[in-house]
Order: structure tokens, then C-alpha cells, then sequence
């Protein structure tokens, strides 16, 4: 054998491996992978906020007292019904019967009771634990009806306790529920295999078990935009919900085999400004950063045209959405005088950007856009622990790009000084406090337009636009939500089409 | 010999103490609050007051320092921030892939890299020689992770022979090597360029000297002088950068693992300074820093065993 037969004997050994290793992928009719940008670190929704606990496990292995529809309506879900009093302090809960967790125990009231009191306990680690605030006393009328009393009207309590935070988890297991979480839900937790899958299984036992359609439901965790674009390509996903690049969506486009759906979310994208130092504490200044801005230029540039406008901070798909778009309409030549009027032209102003693409695709634009009305700005691009410590936590920043993605977060503004805002006014406070203890929608709805048009008005921050939910699903795959008003998504409704 | 080797296991302890100082130091310097982190940015400051508590955050640096070296020593890397399991525990799932694909990319490597560079020594100034020579250029010139890319889209999207990332778990031994197979030709082709070249002139450095016309004139054939005279004299080069290599494979497998979502010690290590999770970033940098040293002093000892000459020197 000589060395050109050696070399053509090694090749022909690699493509014989890569031959044998062209078996074709099998895909189960009741399978479905998911593609998922965060890997979660642990999986109780109840200890952390991470999005992607609640993507995962929320309303799919555990269950809250009530849901939330795609269209943010409340409907019941471990409780079956409920009363309020006329007062609007007293909720009176009927819990669903012949529930089990995963773990063979029974559900009844006294879960119900430990998990608030948990969540409320002075050692909680609760990451929304202000929702709990209200929450007065939680009592066990008989197994089956848990009666809440609150020390304040809530108007967002049902809505609240359908969420992550509030799930009701089992004593018996709880403390296992970060690596092993277990609950009530149609899925019950499978396996993890950290930095790569999760896996969840159907719940047989389930009361709604005979309308799920899916046996397995595999989560890929694949951050990287090109991987995950691969992977779709390839067959290996199904489904990617939160799709992080929409500059690769028109190959989906125009791939018979997929469906591109463009929804919203509750993440509110603005021009943070500190509110507290000078300039920013001068309204004429903020204003005339509202001028200088142009929307839809930066929705073309750093989304790729796929975001909707927002022109104050309430989501457009929300009931009391008011569009206030054209409060500030884009005018480089009259910021440019604006600024001169306030006395700030020609100065520079840092923009601290995170690390997200929305963010530095956006400072790029708006430097831009300031430089053309006279504002120098710096964009400084910093990492998420850098941005956490120097901006939200010590506010030492002039402007930064966030994305506030919780529901009903109007209540940032109300949140005082020492919030990274800087900003307080006791008249939005007291609006605040009567938008949150309105229990009538019209007359809340009617609240929450007013303090859309006063944050509009008071240009507190620049309003970009609202964050879209770009998904890519098989063009068989139905039954998933296109938008969603909060930060679970129930699986049981996903079906393959025939 | 003995005390050549004493020295360097006394280097190669000093070398780890020096990085777990370093490390700690950068962690805590660091901006980051791991419990913000943890939490987000919608969480209340009492939340996260109690999650700094329960990991221990609120005690001085020196003293979370001294209890970490304290328990590495007893084999105990602590409990991760934010996975809240033993560290060693989240290693342990992740080693055998890392390592796997290290070994294997290594084994590429050499292979591919020897066989291309004897054969290019062989037909020095031809056309052979030419060629590979273009395209070991070449291959230095890709980055890794373009090349990964573009494997993936040949290979898994067009032709469909191969998944496009991923690891299974060595539970399904057939899915699992299918999905090492571009991972390791991807981190492979690159530093097989690099080795091919080096192979090449210490072949030609070593093809001048006068035993090889020797070899030659006894009448072995032209196969026989090269592999069994030529290359074991030309060793000494290729096996310092093979060390250096078998380094970059280490840690090139952060790169790759990240562009083919293996679940692997560099994709942990990623997600680890992501999340401030201060005690796992600790123990993989230890790591491979123990990895770097341990295969340089692999190399010291391959020095000696290949050539005759230094044992006689260092006795």
C-alpha cells in the first residue's frame, strides 16, 4: 500500500461512516420539538423569573388558580369557580376535583393555602412577590374552596394569580421543584439534559387529558440565530416560538414547509431616560428626543420592519390601547431648535446599551437620528451584569434601550425615585393607585388611557415600539398562540394536522 | 528523572493556584449581581435580598475564597448559583462530550495532518505538494465556527445525512457519533492545516540529512524511508504543536459547541459568566487550566521518550 492509496483508503473510510450515518430521522405524529432561546437554569417558577421556567413549565406541569387566553382573558383553571364580594376583598374559590400531582398526592385546599403562604412568607424568594402584596389571609373553608381576603381592592389579582409566580405547587414535593418540578398540569416533567433538551410527557390522569394531543414535547435549547435557522431547516424543530433574528425570517417565508407568524408580546421597547439628571429632568429636553426620533426608521432598521409603533407605555393589542403615535411626530429640524431652546445643543449624551439585538441594532439608528438634531451621542454597548449594576441598579446612565416585558408594568413609573427611571410625580402615583384598585374594566380601561396620555405627554422616556413575537412553526403543526399577554404558553392545545 | 517530574507537578499545583486567584479575583470585580441576575429586573429587592443570603453572598471575599480552596481541596466545587445542584455534579454530565469531541477531533487531526503533510514532503515542489499546501492555507485561514456553518448547511439542511447539532447522550450510541461527526471534522479541519504545514518542513528538515540517503541507498522503498526513518525524526516538532493543539481542541470546543448546541463544558461555561454564577466559572476555568498544563506536561514527557538523546541529558 502505498501513501496515495493510504490517503484514498481514509477518505473513502470517512464518507463510508458519513454513508452509514444517513439514516433517516423518524418523526412521531404525537412528538413535538420546540425551539427555545434561554435555557431556564432551574425549573420552579416560583423561586425565579426567568421567561423561559414559565415557557416551559407554567400551565403545562403546574397549574394556577385561574389561566390567561391568548387574548389575556381570565378563565378558570384549578379553581373551577369562583365569588367575589361586593366589596371586591373577598374571593371565594371552588377548586377542581380528583386532582393528583405527578407524584401520586392529592390536591386540595391546603395546597392552595401553602403555596400563597409560601410564596407571601417573610424568607420568600418569590421574584414577583409584590403581587402578593394585597393578599390579606388565605383560609380552608372545606377541601375543595379556598376563601382570599385581600386588604385592597386588586384589579389584576385573577390575572396575577394565573401566573408562574402563583403556582400551586405540593408540600410533599416543593422542595425538589427546581431540578424535578412537580404538579397538576396536562405534562408532567421528564428529563433535562442541561444545555441540550427537556423533556415533558403527557399526564394520562390529567381532567382534560383526553383533549391533549401531543405525548411528548421535546424543548432544544438553541441560542445561536444560524443554528437554530439550521435546525429548522433540517427537520430537527418543529416549532421556534421566540425567534431571534428577523432578519432570517423571509427564508421561512418562502418555505412551503413553514408558517412565519408575527404577534405581539408585553415587552413595551423605550428610550430610557434618567429622568432624575439634568438634562433628562427638563420635560422640554425629553421632548425634543421624541421629535428627533423617527419609529418607523428604527423599526425598519433593527427589527426589519416587524414591530408595531407604541407612543406611550400600555401594549397596542391591550383593551385600553390608545395610539398616541403622533403625540411627537419625527422633525430633525424642529428638535434641532428645541434643543438649542433648552440650551443643551451640541452637548453629548451616553446611550449604555445591553447586550440584546433589538437594543444595539436600535442605539445605532437613534444616534443617528440625534446626531441630525444636533445631539452628539456616545453608544456605549455593555454587558448584561454591567448594565444590571450601572444603569438599573446605581442609575448611572443618561439613556439606555430596555424592554419591560412583564403585563400591567405601567406601575414602573409609580415605583418612586429610586427606581433606575429616576423619575416621581405624586399625581401619576395616585393615578397609579386608582388604575390598580378598579375593579369595573370600562372605568379601569378609561384610568389607564389617562395615564398613557400623561406619559405621552410628559415624554418621561422615548416610546419605540412594542417587541414582536416572531414565530416559525411547521405548516402542520396548529393550536399555538401567535401572540402572547403572558409568559406561559399552554401546550395541551398543539395538534398536527392530518 | 524524579525530580524533573517533581518539579513540574510542583509548577503545574502553582500554575492552578495562580488561576484559581486570578479567577476569583475577575469574578469579583466583575459589575453583576448574581441574585439580580438570577431574578430579573421585575424582582423586588427583598427577593433578592434572600436569595444573596442563601448563596452566601453577603460574606467577605477572602472568607468565600477560603471556603471554596478549602472545599476544591476535599474534592467539593459547591453548589451552582444558578442551577442549584453540585458543580461537580453539572461537570460530570458534561465531560464525556467535551472530551469526547476532543479526543476525537485530535485523533482527525493527526491522522489527516500526517498522512498530508508526509505525502506533501514526499512530492516537495510538485503538484501535490501545491495543492495541499493551497488548501492547508486555507484551512488556517477559516474561522472554525464559518465552517461549521457551512458543514451544516452541505451536510444536515441540504443533503440531510447528518443532524445539524445536538448530542443525545452516549444512551443512543449511533445518534450520538452521527452527531459528533461534523463537530469533530469542523474543529479538525482547521488544526489539521496547521499540523499538515509543520509536519511538512520538519519532513523536508529532516529528508536532507545524510542517514536518509543511507536509508535510501541500502535500497528500502521510498513508503518505508518516510514513515518508518523521516517521520519518527521529524517527531520532536510535530509532537510540541500537537500539545499546543490538543489545548486549542479544548477549548475551540467553546466555539463549537455553542454553533452545534452540544451540551458540553464550553457551552456551560458560556452560560455560567452569563448568569454571574460565580462557583461553576471558578471550577471549569480550573479546569482547563488543568487540561492546558496537564497536556504540556504530556508533551515534556513525550520529548524525552522520543528522543534518546535528552533522557541521556536529563540523567
Amino acid at each position: 500500500m502505498n501513501i496515495r492509496t493510504v490517503t484514498r483508503t481514509s477518505l473513502l473510510g470517512l464518507l463510508g461512516v458519513v454513508a452509514l450515518a444517513a439514516a433517516p430521522a423518524v418523526s412521531a405524529q404525537s412528538q413535538v420539538s420546540i425551539g427555545m432561546q434561554q435555557e431556564p437554569t432551574t425549573l420552579d417558577p416560583t423561586s425565579d423569573a426567568t421567561a423561559a421556567i414559565d415557557g416551559i413549565i407554567t400551565h403545562n406541569v403546574m397549574e394556577s388558580l385561574t389561566i390567561s387566553t391568548e387574548t389575556g382573558a381570565i378563565e378558570p383553571d384549578l379553581a373551577e369557580s369562583w365569588t367575589v364580594s361586593d366589596d371586591g376583598l373577598t374571593y371565594t374559590f371552588k377548586l377542581a376535583q380528583g386532582v393528583k400531582f405527578h407524584d401520586g398526592t392529592d390536591f386540595d385546599a391546603e395546597d392552595v393555602k401553602f403555596s400563597f403562604d409560601r410564596a407571601m412568607a417573610e424568607d420568600s424568594e418569590n421574584p414577583t412577590k409584590d403581587i402578593f402584596k394585597p393578599v390579606e389571609s388565605v383560609t380552608v373553608i372545606d377541601p375543595h374552596t379556598v376563601e382570599i381576603k385581600l386588604s385592597a381592592p386588586d384589579a389584576f389579582f385573577l390575572f396575577n394569580i394565573s401566573r408562574g409566580d402563583a403556582s400551586i405547587v405540593g408540600s410533599e414535593s416543593v422542595d425538589g421543584n427546581k431540578t424535578d418540578p412537580v404538579g397538576t398540569g396536562p405534562y408532567a416533567f421528564d428529563s433535562w439534559t442541561r444545555g441540550d433538551r427537556l423533556t415533558l410527557k403527557k399526564n394520562p390522569d390529567h381532567r382534560n387529558a383526553d383533549n391533549v394531543a401531543m405525548d411528548t414535547v421535546v424543548f432544544r435549547f438553541i441560542s445561536d440565530p444560524a443554528a437554530a435557522s439550521a435546525a429548522l431547516m433540517a427537520g430537527e424543530l418543529d416549532a421556534y416560538p421566540g425567534f431571534p433574528a428577523p432578519e432570517l425570517l423571509p427564508q421561512f417565508e418562502a418555505d412551503p414547509r413553514f408558517e412565519v407568524v408575527v404577534g405581539s408580546t408585553e415587552g413595551e421597547v423605550i428610550l430610557a431616560m434618567n429622568n432624575a439628571k439634568p438634562p433628562f429632568d427638563n420635560v422640554e429636553v425629553r421632548r425634543a428626543i421624541s421629535t428627533a426620533i423617527d419609529r418607523d426608521e428604527i423599526i425598519e432598521g433593527a427589527m426589519y420592519g416587524r414591530a408595531v409603533p407604541i407612543g406611550s407605555f400600555y401594549p397596542p393589542h391591550g383593551p385600553a390601547y390608545e395610539d398616541l403615535t403622533g403625540k411627537y411626530p419625527h422633525d430633525a429640524e424642529k428638535a434641532k431648535q428645541m434643543f438649542e431652546e433648552a440650551g443643551v445643543a451640541g452637548t453629548t449624551m451616553t446611550l449604555r446599551v445591553p447586550p440584546f439585538p433589538y437594543a444595539t441594532r436600535s442605539a445605532e439608528i437613534i444616534q443617528a437620528e440625534l446626531a441630525e438634531a444636533g445631539i452628539d451621542a456616545k453608544v456605549e454597548n455593555v454587558e448584561w451584569g454591567f448594565w444590571l449594576d450601572e444603569v438599573y441598579k446605581k442609575k448611572n446612565y443618561d439613556m439606555t434601550i430596555i424592554a419591560h416585558t412583564s403585563p400591567n408594568d405601567m406601575g414602573n413609573f409609580a415605583r418612586g425615585k429610586d427606581y433606575f427611571y429616576g423619575f416621581e410625580d405624586p399625581a401619576f402615583t395616585e393615578l397609579w393607585t386608582s388604575i390598580s384598585t378598579e375593579a369595573d374594566e370600562t372605568k379601569r380601561n378609561e384610568l389607564l388611557k389617562q395615564g398613557q396620555e400623561y406619559l405621552a405627554e410628559n415624554a418621561i422616556h422615548g416610546f419605540l415600539f412594542q417587541l414582536p413575537q416572531l414565530g416559525v412553526y411547521a405548516k402542520d403543526l396548529q393550536g399555538y398562540w401567535t401572540s402572547s399577554p403572558v409568559l406561559y404558553e399552554p401546550l395541551s392545545n398543539l395538534t398536527w394536522a392530518d | 528523572m524524579s525530580y524533573f517530574i517533581a518539579r513540574r507537578v510542583a509548577g503545574f499545583l502553582l500554575t492552578l493556584l495562580a488561576v484559581s486567584v486570578i479567577v476569583f479575583a475577575v469574578m469579583n470585580v466583575l459589575p453583576g449581581d448574581p441574585a439580580l441576575t438570577i431574578l430579573g429586573i421585575d424582582s423586588t429587592e427583598e427577593a433578592r435580598a434572600a436569595l444573596r443570603e442563601r448563596l452566601g453572598l453577603d460574606a467577605p471575599v477572602t472568607e468565600r475564597y477560603a471556603a471554596w480552596v478549602a472545599g476544591a481541596v476535599r474534592g467539593d466545587f459547591g453548589t451552582s448559583y444558578s442551577f442549584g445542584v453540585p458543580v461537580g455534579e453539572l461537570i460530570g454530565e458534561r465531560l464525556p462530550l467535551t472530551l469526547s469531541l476532543a479526543v476525537s477531533g485530535m485523533i482527525v487531526t493527526v491522522a489527516l495532518a500526517l498522512t498530508l503533510g508526509i505525502t506533501a514532503a514526499a512530492r516537495h515542489g510538485k503538484g501535490g505538494d501545491w495543492i495541499i499546501m493551497l488548501l492547508s492555507q486555507l484551512g488556517i485561514a477559516v474561522p472554525a465556527f464559518w465552517l461549521s456553518m457551512l458543514l451544516v448547511l452541505l451536510f444536515a439542511v441540504k443533503l440531510r445525512w447528518l443532524p445539524p447539532g445536538g448530542f443525545p447522550g452516549w444512551g443512543e450510541p449511533v445518534q450520538a457519533v452521527r452527531s459528533l461527526i461534523l463537530p469533530t471534522v469542523a474543529l479538525a479541519l482547521v488544526q489539521s492545516a496547521v499540523l499538515a504545514r509543520v509536519t511538512r518542513s520538519a519532513a523536508l528538515e529532516v529528508m536532507r540529512l545524510d542517514f536518509v540517503r543511507t536509508a535510501r541507498a541500502t535500497g528500502f522503498g521510498p513508503r518505508h524511508v518516510l514513515w518508518r526513518h523521516v517521520l519518527p525524526n521529524a517527531l520532536v516538532p510535530i509532537v510540541t504543536i500537537v500539545g499546543l493543539q490538543f489545548a486549542a481542541l479544548v477549548t475551540g470546543t467553546i466555539v463549537i459547541e455553542n454553533v452545534f448546541y452540544l451540551p458540553g463544558l464550553g457551552r456551560l461555561l458560556f452560560q455560567s459568566i452569563a448568569n454571574r454564577d460565580l462557583v461553576t466559572v471558578q471550577a471549569l476555568v480550573m479546569l482547563f487550566a488543568t487540561f492546558v498544563v496537564t497536556a504540556n506536561f504530556l508533551v515534556d514527557i513525550a520529548y524525552v521518550l522520543i528522543d534518546p538523546r535528552l533522557r541521556e541529558a536529563r540523567a
